[in-house]
């Protein structure tokens, strides 16, 4: 294989790693936009939350002495998932439950407070500077030509594919299975009749919220460990990836928040890989608007039906 | 079986149900006719708590209801075919009957589709259809079957004639004289007068929100006024 078909094959798997962990972020975007119709902008520091979770729960371990691979992997996993819900179900009975059915402009403008005063409580917890998160797996596979170019696949890209595909798994099973999951469709697709079959709207809001801050931790657990440095401020940028991932795919269908954040990630790594990486961002954004001019429901999105 | 006593409505200051009283008996095809924006679609709805009663009581088998949550209210022992059907369009019918037994165990559930299915054989040709992707009639059927899979005692019905071919019409009625067989007692909203009325043990006329008629069927029936405004003469 020729030097660029390698350099490609590697920014393909960079791009499948980074997209990945941008769908798990996207599908709380999407959940809470199909039932609700309002953009959660605190989303980003429920999965940036997640991140600090693990990164206290593994520190908090390497004191203890537990140091066995995957029982800090799971408590970070397990207890990330636990605070980020916790703070994802919070925030919705606190700050957009009171609002609801008011104009929906007033829960947008909170969610940017509620994003905002999130971002600065763990600021004031945790300051500000970055902090190292342990690199608890290392090392990898190499592959292709030594003397043209070595792709790389780490064992921590492996482990963000495979706990993505677990995690979409589990979503979809529990989504088009489940009897909570139907209960989540029928509420996204008529808010008001299921309430009039007897089911309690809000507990299922409020669901869509906990699956998505539970998807969301992952992604910071997953994130955290592959970058190796976290701050405050991680979550708006993931945030917005994701959102845009969100949009792209179709904002309110599951499938494309997956297919937007895979999209999104590996558009991402393609650009680095031929041009300097700072315009990385930039085709990211353009390729919204341009998917947006043509599909204005993005992908996989269906035109919003009237709802008389 | 279920009483309102005194209920007022409002939509923001605009008041749609003035005092409106109405007893359902259990058993009974109760109807309630009025002319469009009259206040039909208000006055059930109020029975499930969207809208709100502003003032008044709303008893449903002993009990007050008009303070619950409406998921509470509906699972009291009632159901709602609404205006419009608004079954759940990419949902498969098996789905959207299952939505109606939400709260119900899984046995119940399963007896109760049973049921369903024989008393709408449709439905089980179309089983695994999606809702959506169904004719109007069906739609209907399936809004009936979903609200049935409750096993609600009174079974609320908004306009199921509207837009259906006369066969179809028919169709349902006699659907639910059959219901009433069962002993599910049947408040019914028509704008179709004439075949309500006839089928009704008792009916209401409402305008512009308030009560202003009560009889049974065939006094409504053949009532001069009722005749006049309803029934084309
Ligand atoms: N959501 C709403 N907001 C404001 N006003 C409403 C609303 N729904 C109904 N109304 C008004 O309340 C009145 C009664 O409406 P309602 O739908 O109950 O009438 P209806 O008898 O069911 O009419 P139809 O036969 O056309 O279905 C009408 O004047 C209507 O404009
Ligand atoms: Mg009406």
């Amino acid at each position: 294989m020729t030097e660029t078909s390698l350099y490609v094959l590697q920014q393909l798997i960079n791009g499948l790693t980074i997209g990945s962990t941008y769908a798990l972020i996207a599908i709380g975007y999407t959940m809470v936009y199909g039932i609700i119709g309002m953009i959660n902008f605190a989303h980003g520091e429920v999965y940036m939350i997640g991140t600090y979770t693990a990164f206290i729960t593994i520190i908090g371990l390497f004191t203890m002495g537990v140091s066995s691979l995957p029982v800090v992997l799971l408590l970070a996993l397990m207890t990330a998932i636990i605070i980020s819900s916790t703070y994802g179900y919070a925030i919705e009975r606190v700050a957009y439950r009171p609002l609801r059915g008011g104009p929906r402009l007033i829960p947008l403008i909170t969610a940017i407070g509620m994003s905002i005063f999130l971002q600065n409580y763990i600021r004031l917890a945790q300051g500000s500077r970055d902090l190292a998160m342990p690199a608890l797996i290392s090392g990898g596979i190499e592959f292709g030509d030594p003397d043209v170019f070595e792709v790389s696949l780490s064992w921590m890209q492996l482990i963000i594919w495979g706990v993505t595909l677990a995690s979409m798994t589990a979503l979809a099973l529990f989504i088009s299975r489940s009897r909570l999951g139907r209960a989540c469709r029928a509420c996204a697709q008529d808010l008001k009749m299921a309430n009039l079959l007897g089911i309690d709207t809000n507990r299922i809001i409020a669901l869509t919220f906990v699956i998505g801050a539970a998807l969301a931790a992952i992604a910071g657990v997953m994130l955290g460990l592959y970058y190796g440095t976290i701050n405050p401020y991680i979550g708006f940028m993931a945030g917005l990836k994701a959102f845009t991932a969100a949009v792209l795919g179709g904002i309110g269908s599951i499938p494309g928040a997956m297919l937007g954040g895979l999209i999104l990630g590996i558009t991402e790594a393609m650009t680095a890989a031929f041009f300097p990486s700072e315009y990385k961002d930039v085709v990211a954004f353009s390729l919204l608007v341009l998917i947006l001019l043509f599909r204005p429901t993005g992908l996989l999105g269906k035109p919003e039906v009237e709802k008389v | 079986m279920l009483k309102l006593d005194n209920v007022s409505t409002f939509y923001g200051k605009i008041q749609a149900l003035h005092h409106v009283s109405l007893e359902i008996n259990r058993g009974e095809i109760l109807t309630l006719i009025g002319a469009n924006g009259a206040g039909k679609t208000t006055l059930m709805m109020t029975i499930c708590g969207t809208p709100r009663a502003q003032s008044g009581h709303i008893v449903f088998d002993g009990r007050p209801i008009q303070q619950m949550k409406t998921s509470d209210i509906m699972r009291q022992g009632l159901a709602v075919v609404p205006e419009g059907r608004h079954i759940f369009s990419a949902m498969t019918v098996e789905e959207n009957l299952l939505m109606g037994s939400f709260f119900r165990s899984r046995n119940e559930a399963a007896a109760q589709l049973d049921h369903v299915l024989t008393l709408f054989p449709r439905l089980k040709e179309r089983f695994n259809q999606r809702g959506g992707t169904m004719s109007g009639g069906e739609q209907q059927m399936l809004a009936i079957g979903r609200a049935l899979m409750s096993q609600p005692r009174l079974l609320l019905l908004d306009e199921p004639s509207l837009g259906l071919a006369p066969l179809v019409i028919q169709q349902i009625f006699e659907i639910i004289e059959r219901l009433r067989e069962e002993g599910v007692t049947i408040f019914l909203v028509e704008q179709n007068a004439h075949q309500a009325l006839r089928i009704a043990d008792r009916g209401y006329v409402l305008e512009n929100g308030s009560i202003v008629m009560s009889g049974s069927g065939d006094a409504l029936l053949n009532d001069d006024n009722v005749r006049k405004a309803y029934l084309g003469g």
